[in-house]
């Protein structure tokens, strides 16, 4: 019998890639400062640390409110250019499409460092909202690719038959259009709203000092005592992200159900 | 489409349609990111005074000696290095660059045989579940990620409990604050990047090219260095290019698995630009990087190209 080989291999992958993930959660229960084996026996004090920490409560609310305005505003952008990308052919397409997508390659530190130095030099003060407007900025690529291929995969006689029944471009697009890519919609938002849960470097470049989960946790990093609620709080979040993720995959594939198209996988 | 007439003016064309759909999103991607990169560039060449830049042009923050202005307006007696003249700022550079290389290239080999299983051994319906089984990993905090690499190759760490546990050593394996480490951390934060563009690519590929290959006599392995191999290279080219780039101006993985001992360039960029207030050294050097990517990309393709003309 031949044996998988690639199988085996892609299996061993899987496991090298989940290997962090899977850890997390045997130290968030472990009853023990250290991070190490042998587990000292199970306990749920980390949790209720987590539960009861004033400054986490308040990284918290920002996180969720700096990742809901961002999943909404980049969303929006990113409809508007999956559009206009996918319905129009322009020749300023190609290059405006580049520098939109260009967060995704770009390192992380440049745009953060680029966009610092000129708030500062015009004078605005760092806060909440400059983080969002350097989220938006990365998150907008990923919600354009998202919606891209829901676009894409639309049937373009079904608009044409609006127009032959005698609806306007807005209805069409309200009516027929916006149906059904809403599952695309929602994907890209849940997807935006994860990525700026998570995202580091620009939250902590450019807000004021105000906690965030992510500079929290980095911040709690330093020591040594603290790192198993970061265990415990590391669960939970993933946990959160793979909900979101979960529900996130159900809607895109909702939407190719519904316009028909072929699963091509992926939400890249 | 639906117009019954072709109007060849400018307003209600394709071209207007187009541009006034995209015109919010593309004004904020020029607002906050072409702006602040064009100000980054411009801040490079001019002098560093307190707190602020002063538009008096120069290149000394990229080649020779440069002079800050202090807050009471002299120039300071004490000069600094341009980026380039800087052996610090070179060592780090050519850190960055190495690391870079080292994390593409095991992460892009590491990737080809996974996205090659997924598109060839693996039945359609179930393509999208591996996929998404496959970057489910890499949606979750990468902070939390990148320490939980610490947690495990510390001296105290899983690993190292497991092979003392198991009697396989007996002291513990000096394993953090490596280069290794490093390598090994960004090569697993990367590999959904590198796994989805091969995967794509080798999608792609006619199947029948492959019957082909083997009806003329090929064997199942040059089929797929004759075949397979060249036609997924664009995949393999932008793994390359979306792994690379953004791995050069990695910032947390020097500071948690480095424990801050083996600074990269992004770590220097923000000390020039926070800590020691050298917005226009700082701009230099991140003008500097990118160029460094970018030339190192523009030769990785040229050879790409080569290689494709190749001997048939």
């Amino acid at each position: 019998m031949k044996i998988p080989v690639l199988r085996i291999y892609t299996i061993g992958y899987l496991l090298f890639l989940y290997c962090p993930i899977l850890i997390l959660p045997i130290f968030a229960f472990n009853d023990s400062t250290a991070v190490a084996f042998p587990l000292q026996g199970f306990t749920t004090e980390w949790f209720q640390n987590v539960f009861h920490d004033a400054v986490l409560g308040k990284a918290l609310k920002n996180s969720l409110l700096v990742a809901a305005s961002t999943a909404v505003i980049s969303t929006f952008l990113g409809t508007l250019a999956a559009r206009a990308n996918t319905r129009y052919q322009f020749k300023a397409a190609g290059p405006l499409m580049g520098l939109i997508m260009l967060p995704m390659v770009l390192p992380e530190i440049i745009m953060a460092m680029a966009l610092l130095v000129v708030l500062l030099s015009i004078g605005i003060p760092l806060s909440l909202f400059t983080i969002i407007l350097g989220h938006v900025l990365v998150c907008t690529p990923f919600a354009v690719a998202i919606l891209t291929s829901a676009f894409q995969s639309l049937d373009k006689s079904l608009e044409e038959a609006a127009y032959d029944l005698g609806e306007g471009p807005f209805s069409t697009f309200r009516l027929i259009i916006l149906p059904l890519v809403m599952p695309g919609i929602i994907s890209a938002m849940l997807i935006c709203f994860t990525i700026s849960l998570d995202e580091f470097i620009i939250s902590n470049f450019l807000g004021s000092g105000e906690p965030l989960l992510s500079t929290f946790i980095y911040g709690q990093l330093r020591f040594p005592k603290n790192v198993p609620n970061i265990m415990a709080l590391g669960t939970i979040l993933v946990g959160v992200s793979i909900t979101l993720l979960a529900l996130a995959e159900f809607f895109r594939r909702r939407g190719l159900a519904r316009t028909g198209a072929k699963d091509s996988g992926g939400f890249l | 489409m639906s117009e019954p007439l072709k109007r060849p003016r400018f307003w209600g064309s394709q071209a207007a349609s187009g541009l006034a759909l995209i015109s919010p999103t593309a004004l904020y991607a020029i607002l906050l990111l072409a702006a602040p990169l064009a100000a980054t560039l411009v801040y490079s060449v001019m002098t560093d005074g307190y707190l602020t830049v002063i538009p008096h042009f120069q290149l000394c923050n990229y080649i020779g000696e440069c002079h800050s202005q202090l807050a009471d307006g002299t120039m300071s007696p004490d000069g600094y290095l341009g980026a380039w003249s800087d052996p610090i700022v070179r060592t780090l550079m050519a850190r960055s660059l190495f690391v870079s290389i080292l994390v593409t290239a095991a992460t892009v080999l590491l990737a080809y045989p996974v996205a090659y299983f997924v598109s060839f051994n693996v039945a359609p319906s179930k393509k999208a579940l591996w996929l998404f089984m496959i970057t489910i990993p890499f949606w979750t905090s990468y902070v939390i990620r990148v320490f939980m690499w610490n947690v495990m190759i510390s001296r105290t760490g899983v690993i190292n409990s497991v092979l003392q546990g198991l009697h396989i050593t007996s002291d513990p394996l000096q394993m953090s604050f490596t280069i290794q480490a490093m390598v090994i951390t960004l090569a697993h934060a990367y590999a959904p990047f590198a796994i989805l563009p091969i995967f794509v690519a080798l999608e792609k590929i006619d199947r029948s090219l492959l019957e082909a290959g083997q009806d003329l006599g090929e064997t199942r392995f040059t089929t797929f260095l004759r075949v397979t191999l060249p036609l997924s290279m664009t995949g393999v080219i932008a793994a390359v290019l979306i792994v690379f780039i953004p791995t050069i101006g990695d910032y947390v993985t020097p500071n948690l698995i480095g424990g801050g001992k083996i600074p990269m360039i992004a770590n220097m960029i923000e000390k020039q630009m926070l800590k020691a207030d050298n917005r226009a050294l700082g701009s230099a050097i991140a003008v500097s990087a990118m160029l460094v990517v970018g030339l190192v990309s523009v030769v990785f393709l040229a050879l790409n190209r080569r290689y494709l003309k190749g001997p048939k």
